[in-house]
């Protein structure tokens, strides 16, 4: 595959993966967050872990928003997807994600909710204009990357004067999560070892490198803005190994072939046309993150199925024993949670981040779980099969 | 009275251009006999068909004393009915005989029962019934008996086709899923993901194109050149379909409660597929087919078997892509061709709903 094959070259990942255990220095270790489910998920696929020298250890975080979306908001979509005359469009790793009580949208749907799969904004504003009588609802839901495409869906919709077309707004933002992670309790308290952030390049794309000068400028974090495949992510590493080395903060642009320090203007200025950012808004994990969310303006209010539905959410409890939290702060690994692979599995998730295939849990089960295995055995720890 | 002057009903063939299927052509009555004898007797045409019982009588074949029977059964609820490759009708008789043939048996007959919908276009009813008597001819494997419903409009769609096959597994072969052994090989007869690959380009929603088609085909001839070459060294064979060629692996890694270790750089997978799969956020692992099997096979024959599956057209492509390791927790590993490793899965959730 021409474009594709070049950055998942095999033989160059080994020179990079020299590389990296070359520099990094026996003495300390290197922990970095990949900041995206995108990059944990090209990591745990490509198996990137076993290039690594023991020393650099990655840690997944919160940048999955399928993860990071609280179950009061997925409760929120059912009720809505649940009222007479509602055909709620959603992308397909939300159907199954669990909110309160068991439920889901796959669970409403099974039960005559009108719930269609969609692969874009596009398909959802056809449906809106093929069934004039229903009510189409988006669950327009991800980070900086996807905020466009749903801007452009709603001047679409007011072009061509579709009245029955509104989205469930869930769109966040980037650098206000990774604030909150520095801004966590246990961050304050020294329990996470962080030395730098791998960045989205895709969300880069659109806001530019420039907005994550804080993090170097108030938490001393370098943060590299790394592409998605797997020689992408080792060259980020490369190169966040090389900054803590030299000590150096600094923002760098490995995704230099689409990123560039101010982003996409002309989307910037779409999204900044038709949203203003939440004074607050609950993420899974993280909590309450002050601007950290996106709604609506007063002048698409009508586009807002918040507004129009009359949403209020309720803020619903995780379960208690699930670390979901605790993981996408990078304070436990997937295998910390005793729901881990015993309660919980991708087949019967019961937190967020086992449910979508870039969520921390899911990708560990899915691709990296017999390591915990193999370090078992070079604990000396007698293991019999599995159940 | 004499019959001779009793005015006689004319014989009104059906209007098979721009008719549709009504209730009646399920009713058993003189509709649903003109149905059978205007579409499905001509099209699946064999001797214990023509019979017209409400079974079939087939003598026992030659070899029969000493062999095995095998029976199976399976459900086409592909959507859409004709898709790149194929249709519904030829992957019922592809499908049942390759669930007959992975037992090592030689495929002897079919069954074929149709759920219409009502208002089904007699065009595309016919054109199924066509494609699937040809399937059945040029495997040699007779459709020998059929049932023929009709559910009222909403409550199908289109056709479902269900099947039944029969065949002979020849005395002294016995391959089953729970024969893998630590050391031996994995074989594997061809690239993956065509068939999925073909039905998502044709589904109205994806609107891609590619000249992907799918492998829809009868692999009881690939069957019987593997059964000559390797015998009883050949511990199973397995055709990937929905769930893929993971799905299979662990299928065996399970039954066998042994682990499995793939090279990602031996499985075939054609460009086009691969950048489908890419685009579609797909995993070529996950992905179905209709025309390939797995093989394991004790490690000393195994060469001898990638020989004989590459000297025949359906196995041209075969490679060998891992080996069966000793493993209590029955992983299916994969060494990445970027060099890591990982664990292959099962699918989590559906990846499509009606692919076969």
């Amino acid at each position: 595959m021409k474009y594709v094959d070049e950055y998942r070259d095999g033989a160059l990942a080994k020179r990079i993966a020299a590389a990296i255990a070359a520099e990094a220095r026996s003495d300390r270790r290197y922990h970095f967050m990949e900041f995206c489910g995108g990059h944990t998920h090209a990591i745990s696929r490509y198996g990137i872990e076993d290039l690594l020298p023991r020393g650099v250890r990655m840690i997944h975080g919160p940048g999955c928003p399928v993860c990071v979306l609280p179950v009061g908001r997925m409760d929120d979509a059912i009720r809505l997807a649940q009222r007479p005359g509602v055909t709620l469009c959603t992308y397909g790793d939300l159907m199954r994600v669990p909110g309160s009580d068991g439920s889901s949208l796959l669970k409403a749907k099974a039960a005559g909710a009108d719930i269609r799969m969609v692969y874009s904004t596009l398909d959802a504003l056809k449906i809106a204009a093929a069934e004039p009588g229903r009510e189409v609802v988006f669950f327009a839901i991800g980070f900086e990357t996807t905020t466009p495409p749903t801007a452009v869906a709603i001047e679409t919709a007011a072009r061509r004067g579709l009245k029955n077309f509104t989205i469930f707004c869930n769109h966040v933002l980037t650098p206000a999560a990774i604030r909150a992670i520095m801004e966590s309790p246990e961050a304050k308290r020294g329990e996470v070892s962080l030395d730098g952030f791998v960045g989205p390049a895709h969300v880069s794309t659109v806001i530019g490198t420039a907005p994550y000068g804080f993090c170097a400028a108030q938490y001393g974090k370098p943060v590299v803005v790394a592409g998605f495949e797997p020689l992408d992510v080792m060259h980020a590493i490369l190169m966040l190994v090389r900054q803590v080395n030299e000590g150096r903060t600094e923002i760098e642009n490995q995704y230099i072939r689409a990123v560039t320090p101010e982003g996409n203007r002309t989307a910037q200025a779409l999204v900044a046309k038709l949203f203003e950012p939440r004074e607050s808004f609950e993420w899974r994990g993280l909590g309450e993150v002050p601007f950290g969310a996106l709604r609506l303006r007063e002048d698409y209010a009508s586009f807002d199925a918040e507004r129009r539905f009359g949403i209020v959410t309720v803020p619903a409890r995780d379960n208690p024993a699930c670390d979901c939290g605790a993981i996408l702060r990078g304070v436990k690994r997937p295998a910390d949670c005793r729901l881990f692979g015993t309660a919980c599995t991708p087949e019967t998730p019961m937190g967020s981040c086992m449910v979508s295939s870039e969520g921390a849990c899911a990708a560990h089960w899915t691709y990296g779980r017999f390591r915990q295995h193999a370090r078992a055995r070079e604990a000396g720890v007698v293991e019999g099969a599995s159940a | 009275m004499n019959d001779q002057t009793l005015p006689r009903p004319r014989h009104r063939r059906l209007d098979v251009r721009t008719g549709r299927v009504e209730l009646t052509h399920g009713a058993g009555g003189r509709a649903m006999a003109q149905l059978i004898a205007d579409i499905f007797a001509p099209a699946l045409a064999n001797p214990y068909l023509a019979q017209g019982n409400d079974q079939a009588a087939m003598p026992l074949p030659a070899g029969a004393a000493g062999g095995r029977l095998v029976m199976t059964t399976d459900g086409y609820v592909v959507s859409p009915l004709f898709f790149p490759g194929g249709d519904i009708g030829s992957l019922a008789v592809h499908g049942t005989i390759n669930d007959i043939a992975m037992s090592g048996a030689v495929p002897l007959w079919l069954s074929a029962s149709f759920i219409i919908e009502e208002g089904f276009p007699l065009a595309d009813l016919q054109r199924i019934a066509a494609s699937m008597g040809a399937a059945a001819r040029d495997a040699g494997v007779p459709v020998v008996t059929g049932d023929t419903k009709v559910v009222e409009r909403g409550k199908a769609d289109g056709v479902f086709v269900a099947t039944a096959g029969v065949g002979l597994v020849p005395a002294g072969l016995e391959l089953s899923g729970d024969r893998a052994r630590p050391g031996d090989a994995v074989l594997l007869s061809g690239s993956i993901g065509d068939h999925g690959v073909a039905i998502m380009s044709s589904r109205e929603n994806l609107e891609f194109e590619t000249a992907i088609v799918s492998d829809s085909a009868a692999l009881h001839g690939l069957v019987a050149a593997m059964v000559a070459a390797a015998g009883p060294s050949l511990r199973l064979m397995r055709d990937p379909t929905r769930g893929g060629l993971a799905a299979t692996l662990n299928e065996v890694a399970h039954q066998s409660g042994v682990g499995i270790v793939i090279e990602e750089e031996a499985i075939p997978v054609k460009p086009e597929v691969a950048a489908a799969c890419e685009l579609l956020g797909l995993e070529p692992l996950n992905v179905a087919n209709e025309g390939k099997l797995v093989a394991v096979v004790a490690a000393e024959v195994a060469d001898t078997l990638l020989a004989a599956m590459r000297a025949h057209p359906l196995g041209r492509d075969a490679a060998c892509v891992g080996t069966v390791v000793d493993d209590p927790h029955r992983f299916v590993q994969m060494t990445t061709a970027f060099g890591g490793g990982r664990i292959v899965d099962w699918l989590a959730g559906e990846q499509l709903p009606r692919i076969c």
